[in-house]
């Protein structure tokens, strides 16, 4: 599609809805510029009538008038790859946002995504003579630290031979580093930059096996019980304040992966601000080094241009292809897919097209459903192994799921992390659902080995009598609310408080604590086996009424564990009072 | 609003609805400002020569023989330290018998700041008020409105809060105000002596609901003047932004526009967002924050007004009266302040989140027992408790009258928790309630 551009006149304004009449041919979502006093404004072509192309534009069109001048570039929306895109702050377009002048955005200002002077340590991973294919690794460079691989250009069809590749040593990403060759006879210089256009997966793998391998996130609630594995795809639905953003943001600071790709999709400037500020000073807990440096931010928010919200996802899932073709595990959070829904609404509502439920595009649901498909774990051409994990947030009009972007994303993402107002309100946070939510990863039997074979060959077990310890808890809590306290047998208000101490000790857990933010893998695997040894325990008790505190006094030392360092003098005093505790319960 | 030579004069129009006006016109530019038979209008749709108007005064009586002028020109407000202690509407022209000011003219709905140059919000803005300090701390570059049915107080609580923060500048943008209440925050802002800092920016009852659309943008922009050019800290208040949500719905449906939830226009977030987003914490200093009202009907906050703004703000104070002690509250559930974690245990002693999440989470606890007691079942000893603790709670921390500090809130936390409850029975850190425990 690399033709000349066609050139054009703006004929109709509404808002960021421009049609341009034009001459030449123009394709579906090629990239126009319009032309004003100077500035050139970015937009899309979305849709083609006659001589009529209707451009969304990625900017305000204050001041645009009939008859300006407008140009196609002959090619669709793009990023830019290649080293130096980790730490970044971009927008959704991939404009560095460092590299703008001033505290206020200036339309029509387009930055450089990546640093054209910086030097690269590189070294060759090809030989001259080896037969290449897009997306092979012809080098690497540090990046952080990171091995960024520079690949073969993904958009090269067929088969290469290396001609030549530079030596180790120091090179800028617009030198050439290697020169290759095709069937032809035609030689090609490959740098370290290559575009490709956001829309289309990137699809450079052998293949693409179900997720089988346990992402930790730190997070009780999902890695105990609801996990999601590295390639998988999960969504965080819930009434605004019920902790979408604050679970995201953990979840960034805590997965292990190596690179973590942040979506602010039409969210507040503040949230993202707070990564900007806080990464920086963070320690990733795996490798030591500062969270930023495996992080790349995308940042449309809510006050940026509607059509550039809809790109940013796009951004970023190409940002988080392209790190996985080099061997690598990235984990892709967007906060929140409703505004891109939404900004798809306006477009489609400004289009005059026929709305589909609540005023959505009709195919909303393939649209979401495509971009889902796009994540996922590979096996590369040369045997090794990357994913793309993507877990967004979905934020339902009046807190109500039965909503066109929560059912479209419920068909398309294996785990559902449904946030509660109810939890939220009484503070019970993280505010998931445990029995609403599900992972449908638990019953993989890809996920049953890795578990049976990493964790412990009764995880998965365990993990099912937690849930149903929950289950129970909550049918028993409404009986024990119709009948009340001493309408029931005493054995009911043991089974309510069984499932509390699962609730505040595995369930529950302090985002703004610094210990019991982020749950190593075993630390969840000791907890769970003391909270069921626990619950497992037949206390003795005379009345209803002594269940209540003896549990609550439980509880309140198994919370102390929880904020102390595992195993440490600390955390192992309180054990032993613990077991005192315990103790008593049975000589009584 | 002036006319000058070079600019263009036309007297055929076209179509007119309730809002709009369409005519032929060329060289015009998108929202560029027209004067209509004498009123403000502005260009919301342009296909090749026929140009669409919205007249935010109405088009009653308008002809389509009506002289319609361009100004060349998106809307503009003059800024200067000359708006101090005044009033407007909205279109920046004085109303309260004033001279016309002076200033340098600048556009209104002006670009949103670059996010990496915002600072994060660390300053805390303290109000006297438990029910905000203790349980939902505001902090300076802040957005968040009161969600209040209308025969709650809150225009009284905001202005409150609005006198106690210690802001250099305080902009007022009143949409919908009734004449009562424009002259009550004129009185009061001068029976505080604080007439000088505080620019308002008003429309009421008596002038068209479409006017009010150009308000926020006033109010934001003088504000964005006074904490840009002169590191100032400024509060702005925007009051009632659900007529101004309304005013948005009436405009798209004289449109024709495909309305989303609750007839509003499917861009309510985006049109929210851009306004609430101007809150800010500068590098250089100044601050924008902004404390709006947004009234519910019936406690509904599923409504779209009230559900695109939760989505958009950073939390929300609830106001409700509670029956039992007779007084509007701070209610601590639906209540919510985001970015207190910024500033609580930092800024304010260090028990302050785990003191505020106990005594919520005890609160909870006695609603609780309150719907047990209400299906007829006995009371536990402890669930007794809690009902005494809730009342005496909502009492000395959560009515809008308390005015303390922070300190005392928290002291006063740990006497109640003392007074019903046991140490255990807190789930607060053991260190803490050593330390803290009176
Ligand atoms: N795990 C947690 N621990 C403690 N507090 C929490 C936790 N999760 C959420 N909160 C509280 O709830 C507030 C709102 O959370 P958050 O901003 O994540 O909500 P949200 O679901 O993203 O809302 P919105 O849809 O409006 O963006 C936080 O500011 C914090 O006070
Ligand atoms: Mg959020």
């Amino acid at each position: 599609m690399n033709k000349k551009g066609a050139i054009g006149k703006v004929y109709s304004i509404v808002a960021n809805l421009v049609v341009v009449k034009f001459e030449g041919a123009v394709s579906q979502n090629e990239i126009a510029f319009i032309k004003l006093d100077g500035v050139d404004l970015m937009a899309e072509v979305i849709k083609v009538v006659g001589d009529f192309a209707y451009v969304q534009v990625f900017e305000s069109t204050r001041g645009l008038k009939p008859g300006t001048e407008v140009s196609f570039e002959g090619h669709m929306l793009e990023v830019t790859l290649g080293p130096g895109i980790l730490s970044k702050n971009y927008d959704g377009l991939q404009n560095d946002l460092d590299k703008m002048d001033g505290i206020f955005l200036k339309r029509g200002n387009y930055t450089n995504p990546l640093d054209d002077d910086k030097e690269w340590d590189f070294t060759p991973l090809a030989e001259v003579g080896d037969k290449v294919a897009a997306a092979d690794w012809l080098g690497s460079v540090i990046e952080n630290w990171l091995n960024h691989k520079i690949m073969v250009p993904f958009k090269f069809e067929g088969k290469y031979t290396v001609k030549s590749v530079v030596p180790e040593g120091k090179y800028k990403i617009n030198d050439t580093i290697a020169i290759i060759t095709d069937e032809k006879g035609n030689d090609y210089n490959i740098t370290m930059v290559q575009k490709w256009p956001v829309k289309k997966a990137i699809e450079v793998f052998k293949s693409k096996p179900r997720p089988m391998i346990q992402l930790e996130t730190g997070v009780r609630v999902i890695d105990t019980l609801n996990p999601i594995l590295e390639g998988g795809t999960g969504f965080i639905p819930g009434p605004f304040g019920t902790g979408k953003t604050v679970l995201q943001h953990a979840i960034s600071k805590q997965a292990a992966a190596d690179v973590i790709i942040v979506a602010a999709c039409g969210e507040r400037a503040n949230e993202v601000v707070e990564i900007f500020s806080e990464f920086p000073e963070l320690d990733d807990p795996r490798t030591g080094r500062k969270l930023i440096e495996r992080t790349t931010i995308i940042a449309n928010t809510s006050n940026m241009p509607v059509a550039a919200r809809e790109a940013s996802v796009y951004t970023a899932m190409t940002l988080g292809e392209y790190y996985r073709a080099m061997g690598l595990k990235v984990l892709l959070l967007a906060d929140s897919t409703s505004r891109w829904a939404q900004a798809l609404r306006e477009m489609s509502n400004r289009l005059e097209e026929l709305p589909g439920p609540d005023a959505f595009p009709m195919d909303i649901s393939a649209i979401i459903a495509a971009f889902y498909a796009r994540a996922g774990y590979v096996y590369l051409n040369n045997g090794e192994t990357g994913s793309v994990t993507f877990i967004g947030t979905v934020s339902p009009a009046g807190g109500n799921l039965k909503e066109p972007v929560t059912e479209s994303t419920k068909k398309a993402a294996r785990c559902f992390y449904a946030l509660s107002q109810e939890r939220a309100d009484s503070k019970r946070y993280p505010a998931i659902d445990a029995l609403d939510s599900y992972s449908k990863y638990l019953d993989y039997p890809e996920f049953v080995k890795y578990a049976y074979e990493n964790i412990s060959d009764t995880w998965i077990d365990k993990v099912h009598e937690a849930r149903n310890i929950l289950i129970r808890g909550k049918e028993t809590y409404e009986q024990i609310n119709i009948l009340g306290d001493d309408g029931v047998p005493l054995e009911y208000h043991k089974i309510f408080w069984r499932s509390e101490l699962v609730d505040f000790i595995i369930l529950q857990q302090d985002a703004f604590d610094n210990i019991d933010a982020n749950t190593s893998m075993d630390r969840q695997e000791y907890m769970l086996d003391l909270v069921l040894d626990i619950v497992r325990k037949d206390f003795n008790f005379s009345s209803y009424e002594e269940v209540n505190p003896y549990y609550k006094k439980i509880i309140n030392i198994l919370k102390q564990m929880n904020y102390s360092d595992f195993k440490s003098d600390k955390f192992n005093s309180y054990y032993k009072s613990l077991e005192t505790t315990i103790a008593e319960r049975f000589d009584a | 609003m002036e006319k000058k030579a070079f600019q263009k004069v036309y007297t055929k129009i076209k179509n007119i609805t309730k809002a709009t006006c369409t005519l032929n016109v060329s060289g015009v530019g998108n929202e560029e400002i027209a004067l209509v038979q004498g009123r403000m209008a502005q260009v919301v749709k342009i296909v090749g020569e026929e140009v669409t108007l919205q007249v935010f005064a109405g088009t009653e009586g308008i002809s389509t023989d009506a002289e319609v002028v361009f100004l060349g020109e998106a809307p503009t407000i003059k800024v200067s330290d000359q708006l101090c202690g005044r009033f407007f509407n909205g279109f920046g022209d004085p109303i309260d018998g004033g001279p016309n000011i002076d200033g340098e003219k600048r556009e209104i709905g002006g670009p949103s700041v670059n996010p990496v140059r915002r600072k994060q919000p660390s300053e805390l803005i303290a109000t006297g008020i438990a029910g905000i300090d203790l349980n939902n701390t505001l902090v300076s570059g802040q957005k968040i409105p009161f969600f209040a049915d209308p025969d709650q107080p809150f225009n009284e609580v905001m202005a409150n809060v609005a006198l106690r923060a210690k802001a250099d500048r305080i902009v007022l943008g009143g949409m919908g105000l009734t004449n009562d209440d424009y002259l009550y925050f004129k009185n009061l802002f001068d029976a505080a002596g604080a007439l000088d800092k505080i620019v308002s920016f008003v429309n009421t009852t008596m002038q068209p609901p479409v006017q009010r659309l150009l308000i926020p943008d006033m109010a934001l922009s003088a504000a964005e003047y006074f904490a840009v050019d002169k590191n100032e800290d400024v509060l702005v208040l925007l009051t009632d932004m659900t007529l101004y949500a309304d005013a948005l719905s009436i405009v798209s449906n004289r449109m024709d526009q495909i309305p989303s939830k609750d007839s509003m226009p499917g861009s309510l977030y985006s049109d929210l967002a851009k306004l609430y987003e101007k809150a800010v914490q500068f590098p250089e200093g100044g601050s924008i924050t902004i404390v709006a009202v947004t009234t519910l009907s019936g406690g509904d906050i599923t409504h779209a007004i009230p559900d695109n703004t939760g989505y958009i703000t950073e939390g929300q104070l609830f106001l409700r009266k509670d029956v039992e002690i007779g007084k509007v509250i701070v209610d601590p559930f639906r209540s919510l302040s985001r970015l207190k974690q910024l500033v609580i245990g930092k800024k304010t002693r260090e028990d302050h989140p785990q003191v505020m999440n106990a005594a919520i989470r005890l609160y909870s606890d006695a609603a609780n027992a309150r719907t047990k007691m209400e299906n007829g079942f006995d009371l536990t000893d402890y669930d007794q408790r809690t009902l005494d603790y809730a009342k005496d709670y909502s009492e000395k921390l959560l009515a809008i009258d308390v005015n303390v500090d922070i300190d005392e809130m928290l002291s006063t936390a740990w006497k109640l928790f003392a007074k019903y409850f046991s140490k255990e029975e807190l789930g607060i850190k053991e260190n803490l309630v050593n330390k803290y425990w009176e």
